[in-house]
């Protein structure tokens, strides 16, 4: 699976093309992201890069935080040393908010001097602690964006689930969204006394994670570590999102420039 | 890490037209807005005029909405303020008007829908003469 890159949603506008038709796009900030630890088949039985976006302040991360992205001293890493192992190499960088991996193709991670590197299609080498910017996405097409949707807490059906609710008049009284009846007699398992599995109803909905696949791309700023997608994306302004080159084979081809 | 508005800028100047071609007009003005059409690979110019009632949104997504009287019935169009398919926007005459919205217009028929048009002694000086009759208007 390709690499993406970390991000998170700063709001939605329109842009024009060359032909002057409006298009919806989504802004979103994509990096810089740090490459925070390489899993590597012999120590984590698989292989991936852990990358990390936005800093938090020291004080505010806890030890384990702060341990995770740089050399901390402890008891655990003397007796390491001690024991004549090289404990696993530090980012070091500034604590992470927000901390994702992704998965690599087998063989992608490699030794080199010591070192786990890792090699991408596009000869790419990455190890830790080196710094992934939007300019990965220079050159592709679309992108899949996966972002966790807002909470709406406990929500009835009308919302959750589209149901129509009960008419306004003809006498139904204080039950206009409610949702009706739940099973008929003979019906899936009405009959059982019980309800069929799955039966839609009223429940938490929202704050929960989407990918939206296949938003063409349609501009890409290094500058500002900006990227514009065609349409919508998941979750509020300054949720935190994944970017990856999209994985649809018919993706969509077009591209857009300011004119 | 910059904040949300300037990002959103970063991404909306790129697209907006410089600030000396936005097209100047205000609510009340009658206009000519000049459209770029595209019929297959000619490209015209098509003409609409009418009075400018409304004026909404904000940055690339502001639009504004042209309102006339075509053979009896009311036709509004809206148009995105940096469309570059809009060449320009000619002011014919300014009304005197007293509110950003103009939809009470909607509900007037033939003569009631003209608009008193506002006295100039000159383009620049309206601002001056605006003052000065609300300055005897007090005393």
């Amino acid at each position: 699976m390709a690499i993406g890159l970390l991000g998170r949603k700063i709001g939605m506008t329109q842009v024009y093309d060359a032909t002057g038709v409006a298009i919806p796009v989504t802004v979103l900030e994509v990096g810089p992201c740090t490459v925070l630890q390489v899993r590597e088949p012999d120590r984590d039985g698989y292989e991936a890069v852990q990358l990390g976006f936005d800093d938090k302040p020291r004080k505010r991360a806890t030890r384990a935080e702060r341990g995770h992205v740089a050399v901390l001293e402890s008891k655990r890493r003397r007796a390491l040393l001690a024991a004549g192992i090289t404990p696993p190499p530090k980012a070091n960088c500034e604590p992470k908010r927000f901390i994702k991996e992704f998965r690599l193709e087998p063989g992608s991670v490699v030794k080199q001097n010591g070192h786990s590197v890792v090699r991408l299609a596009n000869k790419l080498e990455l190890k830790v602690g080196d710094n992934l910017t939007v300019s990965l996405f220079e050159g592709v097409p679309a992108v899949d964006v996966v972002g966790w949707t807002k909470g709406r807490g406990f929500t009835g059906v009308m919302k959750r689930w589209n149901f129509s609710g009960l008419g306004a008049s003809h006498g139904v009284k204080r039950h206009h969204r409610a949702p009706g009846s739940l099973s008929g007699h003979a019906t899936d398992r009405g009959n059982s006394g019980r309800m069929k599995k799955g039966k839609r109803m009223a429940g938490r909905y929202g704050n929960e994670r989407v990918t939206i696949r296949n938003l063409a791309v349609v501009r890409v700023d290094p500058e500002h570590n900006l990227l514009v997608v065609k349409g919508a994306v998941p979750g509020p302004n300054n949720g935190y999102i994944i970017v990856r080159p999209t994985n649809k084979r018919k993706h969509v081809a077009h591209k857009y420039e300011v004119d | 890490m910059a904040n949300r508005g300037a990002l959103m800028k970063v991404v909306e100047d790129a697209y907006k037209r410089p600030a000396d071609k936005v097209p100047q007009f205000e609510i009340g003005d009658y206009v000519e807005v000049h459209q770029k059409i595209l019929e297959g690979q000619k490209e015209r110019i098509q003409v609409f005029a009418g009075t400018v009632i409304a004026r909404r949104g904000s940055g690339l997504s502001e639009t504004f909405t042209v309102r006339r009287i075509v053979q009896g019935e009311g036709v509004e169009r809206t148009f995105p303020v940096h469309s570059p398919r809009i060449a320009k926007v000619v002011v014919k005459r300014h009304g005197r008007v007293r509110r950003a919205k103009l939809y009470y217009l909607r509900d007037r028929v033939g003569k009631a829908t003209k608009l008193r048009e506002r006295q100039e002694t000159g383009a620049k000086a309206s601002a001056e003469t605006d003052n000065k009759s609300a300055d005897n208007s007090a005393s």
